[in-house]
């Protein structure tokens, strides 16, 4: 059985601040980390290697920087690590990205369960799980919260949104991207530290190794692009209402509270 | 590809238990503002089962054409069989512009989608700007929401986004408005079906813990027994949760677990409703990252009007029984 | 020297581990004197409570300044939680390690590296206690093994320890030449555990008195050889106080974190009281004073990774300094706090009774004193 779970570095966003005057990101300083969601869905991909011993295969896109979260993968318990990195990469929207790790997934066949993150905490986005299973012509099953492997090839999965939850039947191979919140990744282990980097190697994959394409990938293979980026408007100041009846301050409420479509 | 091939907004309503959302209504107020600046026309692709009785009031609020698909495999959302039903009708219609409530089904169904038709898709807009010539402006918050990117697709056709819930405003529904209703059968390609529902499991219990509410109302120093079971009146008619100062939790008011600040916990919640906190800076620390602030207290200079976005001061035991009435009032 | 990425990774597994489970955990810890079990158990899982140990035992086979970075980012949150570690590791599966038989290693060491045991070390007495040589307790050689006689003090880990090193005297017409290391088991019988001791600090940590009452063990329960013990306590605590120096550093540098947090906050005549020059040189002072303590630390810990032969000095100059710096800390970012630092809204003051002890357990400061002049007097 192999597991598939594709992992993206993202800068800490809750470690993001604002430039006040330019009104850009603050980068320098903020630490690079898996993505939470990715990180669960590796849980999940290491669960299936402690009950069937699943091989967990971890896939990555992004500059070589980007080998310290495969690392952090084999300390938790990853086998193997690939890195798709390569100029011609670079500057991928979502499609683009799916491109890639599609092309990158067919070189691991034959495989079972493709993992991932519901989404990422830069991007946010949430469309890079589907995409690519498009793109694979597998089918899906985004927002999961838990799973359960049968030995005849099927997958019970929870998919949990809104309102309700979906038990759900399907076939592997599937792509699931996984709530984040729903699933505890455990933590690495000193000797898994060891081992990432005394006995194990993160292999570098450029774009010629996948048959992909080119025109798909990168800059070249989005559809969409960054017109401008701008940071969040500094909030309004309030507004302290004195000398005001209890009838007028309430109706005064629930107005601002309408207008910020807050009911 | 030749863009001025693709014309005309679609919108891609989302039904549950045959019940057209909320946000598709949103999708149409917008829609409509999108079609009428660029000379065309706005549709709605209403897909699911027993769902044609919602027809009528789409057109009322705002669309030009609602596309009827209705099928028994369309019952529960799922994402093939949903997919295969939109497609066969955007690759025979060629939109210039697709919108998709940002919902977890307009997130699953709508970037397979985009994935068929190969083209782009922006996630979660809060903003939609068109020029006349169709070109679409989406804007959307990345980075934790500590940045705003505008996003386009210069090349590619259909133009599409999902929407974010609670953002675009719906039009009043005007019964006189005229418009057609197409109905489109569908068959299902069964082998390409590959998931099927076991069990639907409805009303998933929402989490009571402070930091994941989305409404708090937070009761501090300048509540009393007397005066505690109005804020539980508060947060039951905005589905709200309650939290407290650390003076609530010294006074046994509420349980540490609901303690907010400092020595408590950090929240974000998208409305932060303080009634009787002064706003002590260990508070403050927990709380004024909340999306909007509303502070009833009696103190004029009490410290939380400083990070209020509205403020009253007033007696909580006559301000937040008017409030509760006039929330009702509204949600009838 | 720049660190290398395993050792980034290794801080981050800390980071994270001292964030969710230590931390939230730390201020109840103190207040109720709860022995954190499961934190114990979760240590074990992550591969710290047999850092050093080779895999064929169990261990995660790390390095000794590994080792003592852990207890240091731990103890930044929970003195407490970071002395259980270092007493564990130090003083219970350090001695197994260098003095143990390959049964004896084989026998103890993997439930001690897996965190399913728990090790203590008993040493002091009553009237032993910085004169480590006037041990009363007697080990009576039988046929089949030894008779133990006496007690204990202060024995860190007591309560929830299954493995523990105990020193007693074969023979006190010889003295301290006949101190010899046993490795006795809980639940022996004649071996009770008293009450723990309701203390000023480390409130977590079990720290109890034990009984010997004719206690029968076999002869497989000899640690070394028959008057070695008094070396291998002595060397056992050189390494002992790599530990408590590391755990010292920790609990200054968790008291710069709150106090730096703390003076950005706080806000006096209209500013925040880190813009006032007397909070900026405080704060400066005690930094580097406790960044140099911590070079202090690495120094001990890489001399005994390597075996050096000043050990012994290295370890005491760490120890003493960093006791210092953890009390001069403490207290000085207490008084920062002004009020609030006296309550138990704020971890400070806990930080600060906490830190006391290092200035006492494992050889007093005067005790390190001792040592430094020796070596250097020679």
């Amino acid at each position: 059985m192999r597991v598939i779970c594709c992992l993206k570095q993202v800068p800490d966003t809750t470690e993001i601040k604002i430039d006040p005057v330019k009104g850009t990101l603050i980068r320098e300083g903020v630490p690079s980390i898996m993505n939470p969601d990715d990180k669960a869905g590796l849980e999940v991909a290491l669960q299936l290697k402690d009950k069937y011993g699943a091989e967990v295969v971890v896939l990555s896109m992004g500059p070589m920087q980007a080998t310290e979260i495969i690392r952090e993968a084999f300390a938790m318990g990853a086998d193997r690590g690939i890195l798709l990195s390569d100029f011609k990469f670079a500057g991928a929207d979502t499609l683009a990205t799916s491109s890639a790790l599609a092309g990158a997934i067919r070189k691991l066949e034959p495989y079972d369960i493709i993992i991932m993150g519901r989404q990422a905490i830069d991007g946010d986005t949430a469309q890079v799980g589907p995409e690519t299973a498009e793109l694979l012509d597998l089918p899906q099953v985004s927002y999961v919260k838990s799973l359960e492997y049968k030995e005849d090839g099927t997958c019970l999965v929870t998919r949990k949104v809104e309102d309700r939850s979906y038990v759900l039947r399907v076939k592997t191979p599937v792509v699931l991207t996984v709530l984040g919140e729903e699933v505890e990744p455990r933590y690495m282990s000193v000797a898994g530290i060891l081992k990432a980097f005394r006995e194990m190697e993160v292999e570098i994959w450029s774009a010629d190794k996948i048959d992909v394409d080119v025109t798909t990938l990168g800059l070249k293979g989005s559809p969409t692009q960054v017109k401008q980026s701008f940071g969040k408007q500094l909030k309004a100041a309030g507004h302290t209402y004195d000398n005001v009846s209890a009838a007028e301050g309430a109706k005064l409420i629930l107005e601002a509270l309408i207008d910020k479509n807050l009911l | 590809m030749e863009l001025s091939a693709y014309k005309n907004v679609y919108v891609i309503a989302e039904t549950r238990d045959g019940k057209v959302q909320d946000v598709s209504y949103q999708l149409l107020g917008k829609g409509r503002e999108i079609a009428d600046k660029t000379h065309s026309s706005l549709h709605v692709i209403l897909a699911g089962y027993n769902i044609k009785n919602a027809a009528q009031d789409l057109i009322a609020h705002g669309a030009d054409e609602v596309i009827v698909i209705d099928s028994r495999d369309l019952q529960e959302y799922l994402t093939e069989p949903y997919v295969q039903a939109v497609y066969s009708v955007v690759e025979e219609r060629k939109p210039n512009i697709i919108l998709v409530g940002a919902t977890s089904i307009g997130r699953d169904l709508a970037p397979r989608l985009s994935a068929r038709l190969r083209t782009g898709l922006t996630a979660d807009c809060t903003k939609l700007e068109v020029e006349e010539d169709g070109s679409l402006f989406m804007t959307r918050p990345a980075f934790g929401g500590n940045l705003m990117a505008t996003i386009i697709s210069p090349n590619h056709r259909p133009q599409m986004s999902t929407v974010r819930p609670g953002v675009m405003k719906k039009l009043e529904a005007d019964s006189q408005r005229k418009g057609t209703v197409t109905n489109v059968t569908f068959q299902l390609d069964r082998p390409k079906s590959l998931v099927e529902i076991v069990k639907v499991i409805r009303k998933v219990q929402s989490s009571d813990r402070i930091e994941d509410a989305k409404i708090l109302v937070s009761v501090g120093r300048g509540i009393c027994q007397e005066t505690y079971p109005l804020a539980v009146e508060l947060a039951k008619v905005l589905n709200g949760t309650i939290s407290g100062s650390r003076a609530s939790v010294d006074c046994g008011t509420i349980e540490q677990a609901r303690q907010v600040g400092q020595t408590g916990k950090t929240v974000r919640p998208n409305l932060y409703i303080a009634l009787g906190v002064s706003g002590a800076i260990q508070h403050l620390a927990g709380m004024e990252e909340s999306d909007f602030i509303v502070a009833i207290n009696k103190d004029r200079y009490a410290p939380i009007f400083k990070v209020a976005d509205v403020g009253i001061v007033g007696d909580i035991k006559q301000v937040v029984p008017a409030l509760i009435e006039e929330i009702k009032k509204y949600k009838q | 020297m720049e660190k290398t990425a395993e050792f980034k990774l290794y801080e981050k597994l800390l980071d994270e581990f001292v964030e969710t489970e230590v931390k939230p955990r730390a201020a109840e810890v103190d207040e109720l004197e709860i022995f954190p079990v499961d934190t114990v158990k979760k240590m074990g899982e992550i591969g710290l409570m047999g850092i050093c140990v080779p895999k064929e035992y169990g261990g995660a086979g790390a390095s000794v300044p590994m080792y003592a970075h852990a207890v240091r980012k731990i103890s930044s949150a929970c003195a407490s939680t970071g002395v259980i570690l270092s007493a564990h590791f130090s003083l219970c599966v350090t001695p197994i390690l260098e003095y143990g038989t390959p049964e004896q290693k084989a026998k103890y060491l993997p439930k001690l590296c897996s965190g399913e045991h728990v090790g203590a070390f008993g040493l002091t007495e009553p009237n032993a206690g910085t004169d480590a040589s006037g041990q009363q307790t007697l080990a009576t050689e039988v046929e089949d093994g030894w008779i133990f006689n006496g007690s204990k003090i202060f024995i860190t880990n007591a309560g929830y320890a299954d493995v523990f090193i105990i020193f007693a005297m074969t023979d006190r017409n010889i003295g301290v030449k006949s101190i010899t290391a046993f490795i006795l088991e809980r639940g022996t019988p004649g071996f009770t555990v008293g009450k723990p001791e309701n203390k000023m600090g480390i409130r977590g940590s079990s720290t109890c008195e034990l009984i010997f009452d004719n206690v029968h063990l076999g002869k497989e329960a000899l640690l070394g050889k028959v008057g070695q013990g008094f070396s291998i306590a002595m060397k056992t605590l050189d390494g002992g106080r790599v530990g408590i120096a590391a755990q010292a550093v920790g609990i200054a540098e968790g008291a710069i974190n709150e106090t730096i947090k703390y003076v950005k906050e706080r806000k006096q005549f209209n500013r925040p009281i880190a813009a006032f020059q007397n909070t900026q040189f405080v704060l400066a002072s005690l930094y580097a004073k406790t960044q140099a303590a911590a070079l202090l630390v690495e120094q001990a810990a890489e001399a005994k990774e390597q075996k050096l032969k000043d050990l012994s000095l290295k370890a005491a100059m760490a120890k003493l300094v960093g006791a210092e710096v953890a009390m001069e800390v403490t207290t000085k970012c207490l008084q920062l706090f002004g009020g609030y630092g006296y309550t138990r809204d704020y971890p400070i003051e806990r930080m600060m009774r906490d830190a006391k002890i290092t200035e006492i357990y494992e050889g007093t400061s005067e005790v390190q004193r001792m040592v430094i002049a020796g070596a250097i007097l020679r």
